[in-house]
């Protein structure tokens, strides 16, 4: 693995090797000194073109928790204002000795584009990329999963996956990046995933995607899913109408008190609810629901880092091997 | 070329006159706790507990022994293809204050143990730290040497020592315990 940037092509062994090293660095999280050696003397640039409060924080305190050095670049207050590229940004931190890019661009590809050119020769890891993909808030769902059903069965979670297990989306799929990254991720570890909107939120191509469509929310809740995992309403990608009202919206597809307290009717004691944040609290979630037992909310920022401190070692620890890897190759092939 | 040098027994042997080796230099079982490095150190120092228990009944294995992950700790992380890390898990009494005695199969340049002592460090603060190993095969790169060894091995730096224990190779098809030296084809000695 060079780059992580989606988790569409991100295989099945891939992905709960990220897992089970997350489950090792959360265990560091834990301790007194949360400090490891791993990444001393790398650099890592959180490059972010669009607004982010726990992405960000959770990537610098992935990166400093590695001993890397940290970089912070937000696009407000920099050259990119008066009109600087891509890869004209790139190519300064190129300059500037980055071992890794860790970006976030309001351009589906964005990261794709700086893995795939010239540009860097930096490890790039994709923290969101326009209506596209964002891996890690995925990985770190399945993480916060895995460990929840591992913990109600009593086994360890290392080495296992979702099998079985049935997750159902809720609300803005089409300019949701989080819900493709968990639809591709949570179907490749063998999870059962619904995606529930109004149809007007759901993309032109998803009969293609693995997972099934539902537009009732209640007949979802019937169904009795293991998780329910509720995305925020992207009112600033949404330049035109969507649903007739807010209260509208909160009604037929909001996790409001009543379908709340459906879940305990139905017996589902062990369903819990997801949140990539931020919440638009009383629109797409109410607060008891999000203040619940069952709400992982905080969970999920909690092993974000864990997550995100999996990804960044195994892309980078083994970067002077990985150079002379690719050095030998392209002397091979010259030769 | 194989050639065993250490047997089952050998090393059962080897093991119980460490344990109480141990138990003697520590003027008994007060405040010991060993910490296996993955993979093969670990059930060594499973087995060792269990030693100082059979010599002294004051030993309870399951609570002082622990394993000691140092990937992250090492210096050739950035050399080496990507190791993924293993578990680091603590007796319950934690390690400050104790007497923390590492244990590993092989002693060779050190930088292991070196790699062991600073994750100690990160977490917590024992009165002293020994080091148990089964073999030493020499060619020390640190200045660092075992307190106690089960088998010294004069080997050249050509050759491999090979570990196999029951409990982490038995899939592997080594239902016995052994040690061998394994020497690499002659042409590559010659190079």
């Amino acid at each position: 693995m060079r780059h992580l940037l989606s988790t569409h092509d991100l295989s099945r062994a891939d992905a709960i090797r990220i897992l089970d090293t997350a489950e090792e660095m959360s265990a560091v999280n834990d301790r007194e000194v949360k400090k490891l050696p791993a990444l001393r003397g790398r650099t890592v640039v959180n490059l972010f073109f669009e607004d982010s409060t726990r992405t960000r924080i959770s990537f610098e305190a992935a990166a400093k928790r590695l001993s890397a050095d940290v970089i912070n670049f937000a696009a407000k207050g920099s050259s990119v204002s008066k009109g600087e590229s891509l890869k004209d940004t790139a190519q300064t931190l190129e300059a500037i000795g980055a071992d890794a890019v860790v970006i976030r661009h309001p351009a589906s590809g964005a990261a794709q584009r700086l893995a795939t050119t010239d540009w860097i020769s930096a490890a790039v890891v994709n923290a969101g990329d326009g209506t596209h993909e964002h891996p890690t808030q995925a990985l770190l769902d399945a993480f916060t999963l895995r460990r929840h059903w591992a913990k109600l069965a009593g086994t360890p979670s290392g080495g296992t996956d979702l099998a079985g297990a049935k997750v159902t989306i809720v609300g803005d799929v089409l300019h949701s990046r989080v819900a493709r990254s968990n639809v591709w991720l949570l179907t490749t570890l063998g999870a059962q995933v619904t995606l529930v909107a109004p149809p007007t939120l759901l993309p032109i191509g998803v009969e293609h995607w693995p997972c099934t469509v539902a537009y009732d929310f209640d007949e979802a809740i019937d169904a009795k899913p293991d998780a329910i995992m509720m995305l925020r309403v992207q009112a600033e990608r949404m330049n035109a109408s969507y649903f007739p009202s807010t209260g509208e919206y909160s009604r037929r597809w909001g996790l409001g008190d009543e379908r709340f307290a459906r879940l305990a009717e139905l017996g589902l004691a062990d369903t819990v609810i997801l949140h990539p944040g931020p919440m638009v609290r009383g629109l797409e979630i109410s607060s008891t629901a999000a203040d619940s037992a069952r709400s992982q909310v905080l969970r999920q920022v909690a092993n974000g880092v864990s997550v995100r401190m999996a990804v960044l070692y195994l892309l980078l620890s083994s970067g002077l091997y990985a150079q002379d890897a690719t050095a030998a190759h392209a002397k091979e092939s010259a030769s | 070329m194989r050639r065993i040098v250490l047997s089952a027994g050998d090393i059962d042997r080897a093991l119980t006159r460490i344990a109480h080796e141990i138990l003697e230099a520590n003027k008994g079982p007060e405040g010991l706790v060993l910490l296996g490095i993955p993979r093969r150190g670990y059930p060594l120092a499973v087995r060792l507990a269990a030693k100082l228990a059979a010599a002294d009944p004051a030993v309870d294995p399951e609570r002082i022994v622990g394993q000691l992950d140092i990937t992250m700790f090492r210096d050739d992380l950035a050399r080496q293809p990507t190791r993924p890390p293993a578990r680091t898990v603590l007796p319950a009494g934690g390690i400050d204050d104790r007497v923390v005695v590492l244990v590993d199969d092989v002693l060779f340049s050190g930088r292991t143990i070196r790699a062991a002592l600073d994750a100690i460090v990160d977490l917590g603060r024992p009165r002293s730290v020994r080091l148990a190993v089964l073999v030493d095969r020499g060619h020390r790169e640190l200045p660092i040497r075992a307190d106690h060894v089960g088998k010294n091995l004069p080997t050249s730096r050509a050759e491999k020592v090979r570990v196999r224990l029951a409990e982490v190779d038995a899939g592997a098809g080594f239902a016995e315990d052994l040690v061998a030296i394994e020497s690499l084809p002659a042409q590559e000695e010659a190079r």
